[in-house]
């Protein structure tokens, strides 16, 4: 060890000596383009990064080894040697019809696993023909309102043989509860079923905004879904706990590794105290992060979140190893996609991509170049998955585990980044946990300073965006856009009152009194909410009948 | 007080059912520097909601930020709306993920001006005195 430390000293000393000597000569004559570097989320960036002792020192406890704990260089022992991440493109528009005509086309185009893009009104639990819902049906995503739409949805595509990943947070049971009964009408077990909800109520209530209930319903709701997968959907995981919006809405990289692990915490202990065991529930929480364009930056936050997870898991929570993986999707950096000059995205997204499988990620989904002007269309998201094929396959970065570790600079960043999350996690445990810190207004207050903050240095042109601030040209590029015809929205709305007219109204009726009976108790919720889906209850009708026992939340302006 | 030195009222309103409000709140932000007195509704709000709170604020204009595609819906809703409680001197203004072709029918629709993502702040702060004929 002493010969390690004796090392660093010198290779400092002699760094001290290069910057007075060597680098303060020349910057008298070319001085740096900057004065202060940073990195994509505001971090001062040295000029030269040496080695660090503690990389060899504790390497065991720092790094470790692929699939072993604290997972830092990965969660599989052989990571993309043994097999690729799931190439997994975001998709869902206008209906049920049209949607499963696009998933056909991506699984023949090779993506390996689906994931469904559900619209407003199906993310907030109203019926495509409620006049909350006019103008948003089938516009973000698939309008979903019976099972009878679900079953439309995944028509053909067998069960048993794809993953699907279902953004759907505060209506979650009620999708997975049909996810689950069109497979048991496809003669498709539950067991057998691979699949993602997303199901993290937390971060809509902070960043993403389809929220319906209040917290503490809501929180149970999910513990309710825990329980139930446990026992009958063991290889589904119950949540995707999303950094990806907290980073949408503007926070730093630091940010993003806090307020997600806050946000597992606080769904840990709600299970904990619903008397959940930590291993039965623990190996199914995933986690989703975004990828943004600052390569170095971004690969570090996924070691890091993966290192402080672990660590979590274990000391906080006594976890086993396989519970304390941080297994991630990452989706790249929507809000970094530009309206102008739309070609550059595709560059954009391919170095965003390259920072995820960089950093390990068990799945991913690339943007498409049109995307900050409308849906893409399919030709856009072909070049998308291509680009995730051409990492996969030709760029070389996959034949290795963890290739950047070992960077001076990309350890550091980790070890930088791990402790501010760490900081902000102890500060919202300070605020008394994520529902206080969210009622309070802290974290969103953070999150709409570091937006506000990363807009002010674009305005001032310090920071950089091609084609936006910098290498503008005034030619407007003509593309041809996606649009959800408007026709899709009535023909939604027919098909809905056709399901409530030819259904039995005694059956619909007693499941929904069953649900509201169930919310009113402690019982688990998933089997009331999946007898009713399977009795042609809307998604509308069930979520209502929620509302009547646990009332609606509401963001109010400031 | 002088009437000429009051604030000029700006509500920034998020119509439907979209949770995207980091536009709305930069923008807010932005135009709170520039001197406007702005009201942010919060999301989810329903066009009733958003022209019952500009008349009742007394505002002279609405910016509405929208990033779901519903915008040729909902914000003529609100200009309708907005006509008939005859408060059609309101200006509307708007601004999220919305396509370059349907920008020439928000304007015909009376939409004045619409900021698509990566507009300068600058941009907007001056477009909007333009239209409010605010003293430079």
């Amino acid at each position: 060890m002493s010969e390690i430390s004796e090392c660093i000293a010198r290779i400092e000393s002699q760094k001290r000596d290069w910057e007075d000597r060597t680098v303060s000569r020349t910057i008298l004559r070319f001085p740096e383009q900057r004065k202060e570097f940073v990195t994509g989320s505001g971090k001062p960036v040295e000029r030269l990064y040496t080695p660090d002792a503690s990389v060899l020192a504790d390497y065991e406890s720092k790094l470790g080894f692929p699939g072993c704990y604290p997972f830092t260089r990965g969660v599989q022992p052989t990571m993309y040697r043994g097999r690729f991440w799931t190439m997994r493109q975001y998709a869902g528009f206008a209906t049920a019809e049209e949607s499963n005509r696009r998933y056909k086309y991506l699984l023949s185009q090779g993506t390996t696993g689906l994931s469904v893009a559900f619209d407003l009104p199906t993310q907030i639990g109203y019926d495509s023909d409620d006049p909350m819902s006019l103008g948003e049906v089938g516009k973000v995503g698939v309008a979903i309102d019976s099972l009878a739409d679900m079953e439309t949805l995944f028509e053909g595509i067998p069960l048993d043989q794809v993953s699907t990943s279902m953004t759907i947070n505060s209506t979650a049971a009620i999708l997975l509860a049909m996810y689950i009964a069109v497979a048991e009408k496809q003669g498709v077990a539950p067991e057998k079923l691979n699949g993602t909800i997303q199901n993290d109520i937390l971060k809509e209530y902070i960043a993403r905004g389809t929220y319906r209930f209040p917290p503490k319903p809501s929180l149970r709701l999910i513990s309710d879904i825990f329980a139930y997968c446990t026992k009958h959907v063991p290889n589904w995981n119950t949540i995707s706990i999303s950094g990806y919006h907290i980073r949408e809405a503007g926070s730093t990289a630091a940010q993003e590794i806090g307020f997600t692990l806050a946000d597992a915490i606080c769904y840990i202990e709600t299970a904990l105290k619903a008397g959940l065991k930590i291993d039965d529930f623990g190996p199914r929480l995933a986690f989703f992060f975004a990828a943004h364009s600052d390569l170095f930056e971004e690969v570090a936050k996924f070691r890091a979140a993966r290192r402080l997870y672990a660590r979590i898991m274990k000391q906080r929570f006594g976890a086993s190893d396989k519970s304390a993986m941080l297994r991630f999707h990452t989706q790249t950096g929507g809000v970094t996609l530009t309206a102008q000059q739309p070609e550059n995205n595709i560059v954009r997204v391919t170095i965003q991509a390259l920072a995820a499988v960089l950093g390990g990620t068990q799945s991913l989904h690339t943007n498409s170049k049109d995307e900050a002007l409308a849906l893409p269309t399919e030709e856009s998201v072909t070049v998308a998955l291509r680009t995730q094929q051409i990492i996969a396959y030709e760029s070389g970065v996959t034949s290795t585990i963890d290739p950047l570790a070992g960077s001076f600079y990309v350890e550091r960043l980790t070890d930088e980044l791990e402790s501010e999350a760490e900081a902000l996690i102890r500060k919202i445990d300070d605020i008394g946990g994520m529902v206080a810190a969210i009622e309070q207004g802290f974290v969103q207050k953070q999150i709409e300073e570091s937006a506000y903050r990363f807009g002010q240095t674009i305005e001032s042109g310090d920071r950089v965006i091609v084609g936006v601030n910098k290498f503008q040209s005034s030619e407007q590029t003509r593309m041809q856009l996606f649009e959800v015809p408007e026709v899709s929205q009535q023909r939604q709305i027919e098909k809905v009152r056709q399901i409530r007219r030819n259904r039995d109204r005694t059956r619909v009726e007693t499941a929904l009194e069953e649900v509201r009976q169930a919310a009113r108790g402690t019982e688990n919720l998933m089997p009331p909410i999946l007898n009713a889906v399977k009795a042609y209850a809307t998604l509308g009708e069930i979520s209502q009948t929620l509302v009547s026992v646990f009332g609606e939340y509401n963001e109010t302006g400031h | 007080m002088d009437r000429n030195d009051k604030r000029i009222r700006i509500l920034i309103g998020k119509p439907g059912l979209d949770g995207h409000d980091r536009g709305a709140k930069y923008v807010a932000q932005i135009l709170r520097d520039a001197g406007f007195e702005v009201i942010y509704t919060g999301i989810r709000r329903t066009p009733e909601q958003i022209v019952e709170a500009a008349i009742q604020e007394d505002v002279s204009a609405i910016g509405l930020s929208l990033l779901s595609g519903a915008h040729k819906f909902l914000f003529k809703r609100v200009i309708d709306l907005l006509k008939e409680k005859g408060a059609s001197d309101i200006q509307v203004f708007g601004g999220g993920t919305i396509p370059p072709d349907d920008i020439p029918m928000l304007k015909q629709m009376g939409v004045c001006a619409v900021f698509t993502p990566g507009t300068p702040g600058r941009v907007i702060v001056q477009t909007l005195k333009e239209h409010l004929q605010v003293p430079a």
